[in-house]
């Protein structure tokens, strides 16, 4: 007889009702996606959650904290934050280079101002100089900095 | 896998490491301190960030029940995303300022179609941790939410 059981059913060696909270979430065909969730939040709580939810929003739900979990497995110390940490150094970093690349522009379009008018009407035309100039893209950093962190 | 050395997990747990053990593939024998860590045994200096970051967890998991710090991470790949964007952008429009100009080359304005291979050829390649929507609530406000710390 093929067992019907889901991945958590079959983990907690449990039999898996109709209603299942786990079974549309974490299919027998993939058992380290809950092997991860129970061991870093417990089953219980991971159901819990769940039963909280929306029935249209849970999906998503199992999948972050699959993510999350394994995540944590992977960083034991930091998990999901060493890698909100390491994405807030790439905006840093992009945000710098964006700006040096802008005041590089400015200067090119104020040298071929002064050299002659003719020039910076060229680049003026030929390029999307104006869309370049746009205010830059705001990110709230304080919300996402954690003290021990940068 | 017969006459293999249980698995990390097996040894600390003495218990029998089966041929399909889940914690096998990423807990190898011979690195008893990667599961050490998982298996809260984290060093003194550790522990203290450890924690920080798993309130952390916790806090944006209460503000946002289905994504949790996962629609942050979402949400900040984005906005990686749009800088090297905007980044790719500016740096193409330098380099055709350099090239209008450099006098030794003929006077030709670049074609679109050259251009838009300019842009694509600037984006570095980002590793993509998921592929959530980013509709989180954690970050609907943030001009307006306090931070986490307070």
């Amino acid at each position: 007889m093929i067992s019907t059981r889901c991945a958590a059913c079959k983990y907690l060696r449990k039999r898996c009702d109709t209603d299942c909270i786990f079974s549309p979430y974490f299919p027998s065909n993939d058992p380290l996606k809950f092997a991860c969730v129970h061991k870093i939040f417990g089953a219980s709580n991971v159901g819990k959650m769940l039963k909280q939810l929306p029935v249209h929003h849970r999906a998503e739900a199992a999948n972050s904290l699959c993510f999350e979990a394994q995540s944590r497995i992977q960083d034991p110390v930091y998990g999901c934050t060493g890698i909100i940490s390491l994405l807030q150094q790439q905006i840093y970093n992009a945000q710098k280079q964006l700006a040096i690349a802008r005041a590089e522009i400015a200067l090119n379009a104020h040298q071929a101002h002064l050299q002659g008018g003719s020039q910076f009407q060229q680049i003026e035309a030929s390029s999307s100089f104006n869309n370049v100039a746009a205010e830059p893209l705001h990110v709230d950093q304080s919300f996402f900095d954690p003290p021990w962190l940068f | 896998m017969g006459g293999n050395s249980p698995c990390a997990s097996c040894k600390l747990l003495r218990r029998r490491c089966a041929k399909d053990c889940i914690f096998a593939p990423y807990f190898p024998s011979d690195d008893p301190h990667k599961f050490a860590i998982v298996h809260k045994e984290l060093p003194i200096q550790e522990r203290c960030d450890a924690v920080s970051s798993l309130v952390y967890e916790a806090n944006a998991r209460v503000r946002d029940p289905v994504y949790g710090c996962v629609g942050a991470i979402s949400y900040l790949q984005n906005q990686v995303s749009q800088l090297q964007m905007q980044l790719a952008v500016a740096q193409t429009e330098i380099l055709c300022i350099q090239m209008q100009q450099e006098p030794a080359l003929p006077t030709q304005q670049i074609d679109p179609d050259e251009k838009s291979l300019l842009l694509h050829s600037n984006f570095n390649n980002l590793p993509q941790y998921l592929n959530f929507a980013s509709s989180s609530n954690v970050i609907q406000d943030p001009l307006k939410r306090e931070s986490l710390w307070t």
